[in-house]
């Protein structure tokens, strides 16, 4: 759909996307400025591009936030084998909708920001590797990156000079693993995507092929961009310190107007961005919790106070309003905003309903190779779904957290923390109602969420 | 081979096939993409169909059934003419997921999961869609409608088994809004 900026936001990557007089075709792309960067990259030397990137400090947008200029470091340049690069365009964290609008509505410049970025790390073939869903998606960008063949701005010998690279949109079929990097790899070998140990696996150095390959989030790639046009440090000034650049905040669930919204990192507080921003919460009804950073990030509870110190060493003090939305704020609050997904949930919702609706998608998506994230998400899914049909015993809490403590760190891949944090925080913080459950065991169930 | 002459992929498709098999550096990789074709055009991929596209790849037919059994949007059965999506994770939950999936299944006559006797509709619950803000979401062969929910979900179904969901104009969905970017105030399945 289509939405207005609101005054507040500071839109860099989605400046035009929901401009009426937009579209995805080339010709409005070169009309607005597009592929002059590219130009511009192609004038300098590959390292200094790699230079501008780490001085932006601009952290990944798939949800871990590592530093992007840092991953490219870790290149394994020696080995002589070729250099792949892939965008991360499978958008399958939960509460996420913001690479979706990249791509459908400018995707050129997803592929210029990839092409800077090829021509950076020298990587001469390079894949788009989205979700299945996005089935127009896909034709959207593979029309585009004919559009761009066309006119020597991506392939063979890109604005005249000697370099190529080749851009492949891969189609995923549906399965939430093949965001994780190795898993996506996998995936794009043609096999199962079964998420691959680190070390020695880091794609940096053993990747697609067992060649170096960087693989980056949709987000992320297009920022390489707007690094370049206004020069790395000019770039880190947008934002905060180890914050920089800009941010979409996707905003879900109970609240008057959800959507997606780009603000400089740290420019708002979670309150703001409820209660300005999102019109606040359906009438009558009052703020329960907040998930922030993706389903797989920790729950805060709306009345919690979050204290500590800040790496700065100020102290804090916050209410969930407080929390500034930025890198790290949602961590300093002890959870983390991932994949920039923030989840509402009003006082109407049953936590224990909500806690099985999150375990039924963890059950779904494991992909089976680590027994305790296999069984254990099973598990867990099995034991709230029947907590939410009037049989849960005054034990399930205890028993939810022994299944998701015997997960967490003991998998392959990051997937296990992600089905096992939800658990943990929700029986951290609302465990009176897991357990008032039990209590209330012949109560009619609402069953709203599962 | 024997399994060639017994499959029958229309020549567009082999055509596409060839074509998207030399994009990639390794055979294996185009597994997926091959897999989407004969499925987009024969709606599931049978046994003949694996070893077929084993063949294509020089693999081996498990090397694709194990393919075909892991990814959820790959299918051994085939799904009903009209086959709609339904997003089931949290954030559309919130907004209303599970009563729009029930007046679904009630009006078009099928449970979800599976295929109606006469194969016209089939439902399937969705993990996340990635439109979350717009939830509910659901999504009709290729096309993702949003904020279906309540009256609006009653409505939607009934244009939906009257097969006029697209004829009516009543609901545009998130690809035809890019097409033509009307102004929002078009759009009468939005929330105010
Ligand atoms: C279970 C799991 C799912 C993930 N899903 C996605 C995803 O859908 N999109 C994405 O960009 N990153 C996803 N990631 C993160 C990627 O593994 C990887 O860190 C990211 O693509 C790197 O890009 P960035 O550094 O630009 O953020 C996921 C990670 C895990 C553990
Ligand atoms: S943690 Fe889960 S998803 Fe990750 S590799 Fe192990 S079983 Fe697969
Ligand atoms: S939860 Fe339905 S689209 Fe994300």
């Amino acid at each position: 759909m289509i939405k207005k900026s609101t005054p507040k936001e500071r839109r860099i990557i989605l400046k035009h996307a929901d401009d009426p007089n937009y579209s995805n075709k080339i010709d409005c792309y070169l009309k607005n400025g597009g592929y002059s960067v590219l130009k511009k990259a192609f004038a300098m030397k590959p390292e200094d591009i790699g230079e501008e990137v780490l001085k932006s400090g601009v952290r990944g947008r798939g949800g871990a936030g590592f530093p992007a200029g840092m991953k490219w470091k870790f290149l394994d340049r020696k080995s002589g084998k070729p250099i792949y690069l892939i965008c991360n365009a499978d958008e399958s964290e939960p509460g996420t909708f913001k690479d979706r609008q990249i791509m459908y509505k400018d995707p050129h410049q997803l592929i210029e920001g990839m092409m800077i970025a090829a021509y950076a790390i020298q990587a001469k073939q390079s894949f788009i590797y989205i979700r299945a869903e996005f089935f127009e998606g896909a034709r959207i960008l593979e029309r585009a990156i004919e559009e761009a063949k066309e006119k020597n701005l991506c392939g063979d010998n890109i604005l005249g000079s000697s370099f190529c690279c080749d851009l492949v949109v891969h189609r995923g079929a549906g399965a939430y693993i093949c965001g994780e990097e190795t898993g996506l790899i996998e995936s794009l070998e043609g096999k199962r995507p079964n998420p691959r140990i680190k070390p020695p696996y880091f794609p940096a150095v053993l990747g697609l092929y067992q060649c170096p390959t960087i693989v980056n989030n949709v987000e992320t790639l297009c920022n390489v961009k707007h690094i370049l046009e206004m020069g790395g440090d000019e770039f880190a000034k947008l934002g905060k310190p180890n914050n920089t650049g800009t941010r979409i905040w996707c905003v879900s669930g109970h609240v008057k107007k959800p959507g997606y919204y780009e603000f400089e990192c740290g420019a708002l507080t979670l309150g703001e961005m409820i209660y300005d921003v999102c019109g606040g919460l359906l009438p009558g009804r009052s703020l329960k919790a907040v998930i922030p950073g993706g389903s797989s990030s920790k729950i805060l509870r709306a009345d919690e106070r979050f204290t500590g110190k800040l790496k700065d060493g100020t102290e804090f003090d916050w209410g969930i309003d407080d929390i500034p939305l930025d890198f790290d704020g949602p961590a300093s609050a002890g959870s983390m905003s991932g994949s920039g997904g923030i989840i509402i949930m009003d006082d109407t919702v049953d936590m224990v309903e909500a806690m099985a609706n999150i375990n039924a998608f963890y059950a779904h998506e494991s992909c089976g190779q680590c027994t305790p994230c296999r069984e254990g998400s099973l598990w867990m899914r099995k034991i709230t779904k029947r907590m939410c049909s009037g049989h849960a015993r005054e034990e399930d809490a205890d028993l939810l957290l022994s299944v998701a403590n015997q997960i967490e760190g003991r998998t392959i891949c990051a997937f296990g923390e992600a089905a096992s944090w939800p658990t943990q925080s929700f029986i951290a913080k609302f465990r009176d109602e897991f357990e008032l459950k039990a209590k209330n065991d012949h109560s009619k169930p609402t069953l709203q969420l599962i | 081979m024997i399994v060639e002459h017994l499959m029958e992929l229309s020549k567009e498709t082999l055509i596409k096939i060839d074509e998207v098999i030399p994009k990639y550096p390794e055979k294996r990789s185009a597994a997926l993409m091959v897999i989407h074709l004969v499925q987009d055009e024969l709606g599931s991929i049978s046994d003949e169909s694996c070893s077929w596209i084993a063949d294509k790849l020089s693999l081996q037919p498990i090397n694709i059934k194990e393919l075909i059994t892991f990814y959820p949007m790959l299918r051994e059965t085939p799904w009903g003419k009209t086959h709609v999506r339904v997003c089931r994770t949290l954030p559309c939950a919130l907004r209303g997921s599970y009563g729009t999936c029930k007046i679904l299944e009630d009006k078009l006559g099928v449970k979800e999961g599976y295929v109606r006797d006469d194969g016209e509709y089939s439902i399937e619950f969705m993990e996340c869609l990635a439109d979350c803000g717009e939830g509910p979401v659901v999504m009709v062969g290729e096309h993702t409608y949003e904020n279906i929910e309540g009256k609006n979900a009653e409505k939607f179904a009934k244009l939906l088994l009257d097969k006029e969901l697209n004829s009516s104009k009543e609901f545009n969905s998130y690809e035809e809004t890019l097409v033509v970017a009307p102004p929002v105030s078009k759009r009468t399945n939005k929330k105010s």
